[in-house]
């Protein structure tokens, strides 16, 4: 164990302005509960969330009471919330219901729910905007807010029942919309991407918002098998986790050469040696698609290049994502529950996202997913879930989709397979290439 | 009656069902001129990126470590130093850390200095142990076996230097779970909730509370059965078949699955979403059994740090902890943090064959 959390912090300049500063005034009536087990959260170098919450708990007696119940649960080590049904009008999701089961003990934080707001894609604000969305939640709510959850929502904590319809009705007038809870399309999330990334092959944004504000009904009216996530990332460095977290994933990528600067390469070599380039760049290639020549510029295989990103990662001054870009998709990646981790499959490998044609084809698709997932997905079966139970292929079939090799790490090892219109389906993939030459 | 819900009806606002939001309004005026056209980026010191644009313009982002938990004094104090030394926009990254993007580089360090001063630490780019990826707890979960916002606050006391620093192999992307959902998602090192005895079943709720089958196909392993128990019915668990995963307890509240006592923490290693040299990985158990122990975890500290600083010290630039464990091979994994292999880190589960060794290929 280090010490550090030991150390006092170094004296803040201005008190009244720091992480640490609690208020002298109590505006909340009830008095506070002693919190021995919390208070040890405060000290150390990293921001206390406790401070926080007891400087809400100067302003008000939901969050004196909800201090009360968390220390109960660090004493006892157990939780005390219970979910519900609560919603706003017109919509049946969006809100996780807490109501405690220790209420007796702390009365005033007894319905404690939390909305789920989506926020801007790639969660881009202005002050004035996070200082206009505090200001209605400390009007309608506990104040604490957590950017973000998981899924990538605002999650405002803390509210009534009753004030739940309050806080949506002014947030949704300046254009804040709920998020998803329960068997529904949920928030999605979408990187900063071409807004601020050299590595970005598409527009994030765009594919974010053409894709969940598609599903919106899907996602304020839970009735699906289980819950559907999107999520958009630039490029294969994947920043928003989309392969494994995501059942639709979308990641920019390219299909021409990547561009090198070969001056680049050569200041980089220049300033960072030989072996370090080889050891570093050259041999972390995961399938030997580059070589270093004797005059310090570099060879690229692009046809055995995978655009893992590992070189572009490094030289970000000589090397770049090809000009021919697109996307891939990939479906089906979720955790655990029920049938164990899956990441997402390649279902397609390549398509061009330039047009509004092409927004059309990614929109028409993942309908059709989301439509075939919705009529032969058992009840809390993730689609990940639900292609491993029917077999790749005949997802593929379902959806409307061509098998491609792309999809496989390799193909079938196990014989037990019959094989009744191979010649048939072999037939398939000859026209198809030869419709792809013509 | 039926006029009075009619006119109860008219007082209801209508949604404006405007879904996600247009980021395009709130973004940094270079964001928007410069948007797909950026040409390379650099690390001028940790926690700053400088990217430069094809049309010459160059923005510096700081990004500051908070406790994502914000209430309105942090907001305030946070958009005030961003209305000062910043340029009035800022965004979040996926584990929580604050961007502030500004046009000149000699506002960089007025605006560090700004964040240190009120307590907020910078860092958290490149090579560095970013912030851990933050579920609810018992703040405000309804299943959780333990807390986030104070797993995540002691772990972050513990690693201010490694956040702020740049000083690691590659990335560390840590990450807390406090149920076997895993909301925390893969990590280089994960720490997880793992119960180690069935729930215990209050069979005079279960009737009222929970529908039956829905548990019954909820559970991985068919270990659930319905069954009459003092003349009621509820649900009976094979104990023998349990793998005590708590997938019973959302769906079933009388099926407690946590224990202050049996429901310990596991730490996982080498998850990874990149695509960058592997494909992406799943993380792998190491270690398991350590006690919940609040408020400050100081058994899961422990191990955590080790795992961290063996992966210091022994990996080569650029590797994960996952490429890392790959060049090094798991019985030297084992052999180097001294944690105990047991039975328990071979996989059951269907696919576990090809976790399995079926090589020659042995390191001495």
């Amino acid at each position: 164990m280090s010490d550090t959390r030991k150390q006092p912090r170094s004296q803040p300049i201005d008190p009244e302005r720091h992480s640490t500063y609690v208020p002298k005034d109590k505006k909340s009536t009830k008095a506070f509960h002693p919190t021995p087990m919390l208070d040890q959260l405060e000290s150390g170098p990293w921001p206390s969330f406790v401070t926080g919450l007891k400087r809400l708990a100067h302003e008000n007696n939901m969050m004196v009471d909800l201090l009360g119940q968390l220390e109960h649960s660090y004493k006892t080590r157990l939780g005390y919330w219970k979910g519900g049904t609560v919603s706003v009008f017109g919509y049946g999701g969006g809100i996780i219901p807490r109501f405690s089961e220790v209420a007796g003990m702390f009365p005033e934080s007894k319905e404690f729910h939390t909305l789920r707001v989506q926020p801007p894609a790639g969660n881009h604000y202005t002050t004035g905007l996070l200082r206009q969305l505090s200001g209605s939640w400390s009007k309608w709510g506990s104040g604490l807010i957590a950017f973000h959850g998981q899924t990538g929502n605002i999650m405002f904590i803390g509210s009534t029942s009753e004030n739940t319809q309050h806080f949506f009705d002014e947030i949704n007038e300046y254009g804040f919309d709920l998020g998803g809870a329960g068997p529904c399309v949920r928030t999605a999330m979408s990187c900063v991407g071409a807004a601020r990334c050299e590595q970005s092959c598409t527009n994030e944004h765009r594919i974010h918002r053409t894709l969940v504000n598609n599903f919106i009904d899907d996602m304020h009216r839970p009735a699906l098998p289980y819950k559907f996530k999107f999520k958009v990332s630039g490029c294969p460095n994947d920043c928003m986790n989309s392969i494994q977290r995501a059942d639709f994933a979308v990641i920019g990528t390219w299909r021409d050469d990547m561009q090198v600067d070969q001056q680049g390469v050569k200041d980089y070599v220049g300033s960072h040696g030989r072996k370090y380039t080889i050891d570093n760049v050259i041999a972390r290639c995961p399938t030997r698609a580059l070589s270093l020549n004797d005059d310090d510029t570099l060879e690229v295989d692009n046809k055995s290049c995978v655009r893992c990103m590992h070189c572009i990662n490094v030289m970000t001054k000589a090397l770049k994502p090809g000009k021919d870009r697109g996307i891939t998709l990939l479906i089906g990646g979720k955790r655990t529950l029920k049938i164990g981790d899956t990441m997402g499959t390649v279902i397609v490998p390549f398509m061009k996202m330039d047009s509004d044609e092409d927004y059309e084809k990614l929109r028409s698709l993942a309908a059709t997913v989301i439509d075939f997932w919705a009529e032969n997905g058992l009840e809390h079966e993730r689609c990940g879930e639900m292609i491993e139970r029917i077999g790749l292929a005949n997802f593929l079939e379902g959806i409307g989709v061509e098998v491609d090799p792309n999809m496989i790490t390799h193909p079938r090892t196990s014989s037990y397979v019959r094989l009744d219109d191979w010649d048939q389906e072999a037939q398939k993939w000859i026209d198809r290439k030869k419709q792809a030459a013509v | 009656m039926a006029q009075a819900q009619v006119v109860e009806k008219k007082k209801m606002r209508t949604p404006i069902e405007s879904g996600c939001p247009d980021g395009m309004q709130y973004m940094h005026p270079l964001m928007i001129r410069n948007f797909g056209n950026w040409k390379y980026h650099d690390r001028p010191r940790p926690g700053v990126l400088h990217h430069v644009a094809y049309s010459g313009d160059e923005i510096w982002t700081v990004r500051v470590g908070t406790q994502r938990q914000l209430g309105p004094y942090e907001i305030n104090l946070l958009c005030d130093i961003i209305d000062k030394y910043g340029e009035g926009h800022v965004r979040f990254t996926i584990r929580s850390n604050m961007e502030v993007m500004v046009s000149n580089w000699d506002k960089v360090g007025p605006l560090i200095q700004a964040f240190n001063d009120a307590g907020y630490p910078v860092g958290g780019t490149g090579n560095s142990v970013t912030m851990i990826a933050h579920t609810q707890g018992w703040l405000h979960c309804d299943i959780p076996g333990t807390d986030a916002s104070g797993v995540v606050k002691s772990l972050m006391d513990e690693l201010h230097e490694e956040f702020i620093k740049e000083e690691m192999p590659n990335r560390v992307h840590i990450t807390t779970s406090c149920c076997q959902i895993n909301c925390g998602g893969q990590g280089d090192i994960a720490i997880n909730v793992q119960h180690t005895k069935p729930p215990k079943i209050n069979h005079d709720l279960v009737a009222n509370v929970c529908e039956r089958p829905s548990v019954v196909a909820r559970c991985p392993v068919a270990a659930i059965r319905p069954a009459i128990v003092n003349g009621k019915p509820s649900l009976e668990v094979d104990e023998k078949k349990c793998i005590c995963c708590g997938a019973c307890y959302p769906p079933c509240p009388p099926m407690q699955i946590n224990d202050p006592e049996h429901s310990k923490l596991a730490i996982w290693v080498g998850g990874k979403n990149s695509n960058a040299r592997s494909k992406p990985m799943f993380q792998k158990l190491v270690a398991a059994g350590l006690p919940n122990n609040p408020p400050r975890w100081p058994e899961v500290a422990a191990v955590v740090k080790n795992i961290l600083y063996t992966y210091k010290k022994d990996a080569r630039d650029w590797e994960r902890v996952g490429d890392w464990v790959e060049r090094i091979g798991w019985p030297r994994f084992f052999e180097l943090t001294g944690l105990p292999f047991t039975k328990f880190h071979i996989d059951n589960w269907r696919g576990a064959r090809n976790s399995l060794n079926a090589s020659a290929h042995i390191r001495f």
